[in-house]
């Protein structure tokens, strides 16, 4: 390639250390103040700890509910996703592999719900899960999750088994497997970078889902961690105890951390070819 | 065989469809109804009001000051996040030392939830516990902005921690379209003495295209939406100067009760993505060029 100069070298790195300092930082003073006291909160925040106070991690988890609220989103994120990834593999192994009349218009009628934003739904939405009798329940959030995943998942899976060849299937079902063996014996295997894709995506997008749990749970011991937060931070500006505050959210972002370090290349490769077929 | 092939189509495609049809379908349908409707809580039922909702809304000062916050953001975040993504992204293909440490960096915020990132920024912007204020204070500024506290400055705040959290996620997309970017193409105009200036923008951001057309609607979404952000980091205040669709549709809905007027600006709020979304499709077709 061209020679490029020594000064434009050096500039080039000024800004990228300068972007990586920004994104980083504020997670750093976050850790380090969560083991400081409230009086070292407020009259010196750049300062490190003087004495590191582990008691605001035991007041986030068990005062302010930081591990019921983990709990409860662990309830409702895991069989979500499962169910998610298994139903719409069903769906798209249909879709693309087989000839039926109104395939296209099932396919298309999948995809339109890509197209509208949530908040069109939510009043019919809180209405129907009301008097599904399902508001306050794990399960109602968990359907509503599923059924909120399945437009870009069978988008995505059916591209998926497009591509994927038949003549494995085909030299199954010579030998006499039935239907049900092929699809869980022989695609959904072949199928698992593509299910692996769609599981990162989609465990990202529930477990930081906002809006429908905000809208679908009211009962304080069902919060999801995104809402338990939210409510904790309104709940400071009367009880004033920002040291655990701090920590429920390093109990919350380290884990988040570490699981991307150790997977970023699936997470970004997850999340921007998700992106970029959508 | 034909009896064969619909004993697998039919359960295999059953719980999706029943799943969608519910939970999808029917409220986005019955939402077309209830925006002409006048439906105050879940004990009484939706009564037709025909054009009322969108003649009251004509009139009413705190949708069009929603909808102006989200012009602002729909001008302002594609203009900096995606051009600094494209800067970042430029500069990081071109095989500076690190590269691998800054696309990982950069792309972090994007995984954390928008929730933990609001309360994270409300943290820094504070001005006692916050470090913003006291750096400034440090440097010789006396009475820093209080951010989020002041109508002048709140919206900006936000603007800066969007930018912050989505510019590396928006920096990976042009970097994966970068990266099928030939190397004969770069090292031709190299041979012709092309610098780094002409080389991005004669070779590099017109091969872009496809990326650029998906960054455009996602910002897009992104600016029209902003709820999670908003309404954990000022709940559309001080004195209504972030609020946004979103949030002024959600008080609306299940503040006051009102879901016929909250369900009428949620149509206008879908109008606009649909819209906007076609235009940029329009507006970016082109030959896409093959290599």
């Amino acid at each position: 390639m061209y020679q490029v100069s020594r000064w434009s070298a050096v500039s080039t790195q000024t800004v990228l250390i300068g972007w990586a300092v920004t994104v980083i930082f504020p997670m750093i003073w976050m850790i380090y103040s969560s083991f400081k006291t409230d009086q070292e909160l407020f009259f010196s925040p750049w300062a490190p700890p003087v004495e590191l106070q582990w008691d605001n991690f035991a007041r986030a988890w068990t005062k302010a509910h930081v591990g019921d609220y983990l709990l409860n989103t662990l309830i409702v994120v895991v069989p979500a996703l499962l169910l998610t990834l298994i139903i719409s593999a069903m769906a798209a192994y249909v879709l693309a592999r087989f000839e039926f009349v109104g395939r296209r218009f099932l396919f298309y009628m999948f995809l339109s719900g890509m197209l509208f934003p949530v908040f069109l739904a939510l009043v019919p939405l809180f209405n129907l899960v009301n008097q599904l009798k399902m508001l306050n329940t794990f399960h109602g959030l968990i359907l509503v999750y599923i059924a909120y995943s399945l437009p870009f998942t069978i988008f995505f899976l059916t591209g998926f088994f497009k591509t994927l060849p038949t003549e494995i299937e085909e030299s199954a079902i010579m030998d006499g497997a039935n239907p049900y063996q092929v699809f869980f014996k022989v695609m959904l295997p072949m199928a698992s970078p593509g299910l692996i894709s769609m599981g990162i995506f989609n465990f990202l997008g529930m477990w930081n889902q906002y809006v429908l749990p905000l809208v679908l749970i009211s009962d304080e011991s069902k919060y999801m961690l995104s809402q338990g937060l939210a409510f904790m931070l309104f709940k400071q500006f009367y009880e004033n105890d920002w040291s655990a505050l701090f920590a429920a959210l390093t109990i919350i972002m380290v884990p988040t951390l570490i699981v991307y370090i150790t997977f970023q290349k699936q997470i970004q490769d997850g999340i921007t070819t998700g992106a970029l077929k959508g | 065989m034909r009896r064969h092939k619909y004993r697998i189509i039919i359960p295999f495609l059953a719980p999706a469809l029943i799943l969608y049809s519910l939970f999808v379908i029917y409220p986005y349908a019955q939402a077309m109804y209830v925006a002409f409707t006048k439906w105050k809580g879940l004990r009484k039922s939706p009564r037709f009001v025909g054009l009322d909702n969108f003649e009251k809304m004509l009139g009413d000062d705190q949708f069009w000051n929603a909808l102006s916050n989200n012009l602002i953001y729909l001008v302002f975040l594609p203009i900096i996040t995606l051009g600094f993504a494209l800067f970042m992204a430029f500069m990081i293909s071109q095989k500076v030392r690190f590269s691998n440490f800054y696309r990982v960096t950069f792309f972090f915020p994007q995984v954390m939830s928008v929730v933990a990132i609001g309360i994270l920024w409300s943290f820094v912007y504070h001005p006692t516990i916050g470090i913003f204020s006291s750096l400034l204070k440090a440097v010789g500024i006396e009475r820093p902005p209080i951010w989020l506290g002041d109508p002048d400055t709140a919206l900006w705040s936000i603007v800066a921690v969007t930018v912050w959290q989505s510019a590396g996620f928006f920096m990976v997309i042009f970097m994966a379209g970068m990266l099928s970017i030939p190397k004969s193409l770069y090292e031709a105009a190299a041979l012709d003495g092309a610098g780094r200036g002409s080389t991005f923008f004669r070779i590099t951001f017109p091969l872009l295209w496809e990326n650029t057309r998906s960054s455009l609607v996602f910002i897009t979404v992104i600016a029209m939406d902003m709820f999670g952000i908003t309404f954990t980091m000022t709940q559309g205040g001080p004195d209504r100067s972030t609020d946004v669709l979103a949030t002024l549709l959600y008080e609306h809905a299940f503040l006051h009760s009102r879901f016929g007027y909250a369900t009428s600006i949620a149509m206008v709020y879908f109008v606009i993505v649909i819209v906007l979304t076609l235009l940029i499709f329009r507006v970016t077709r082109r030959e896409t060029i093959e290599f």
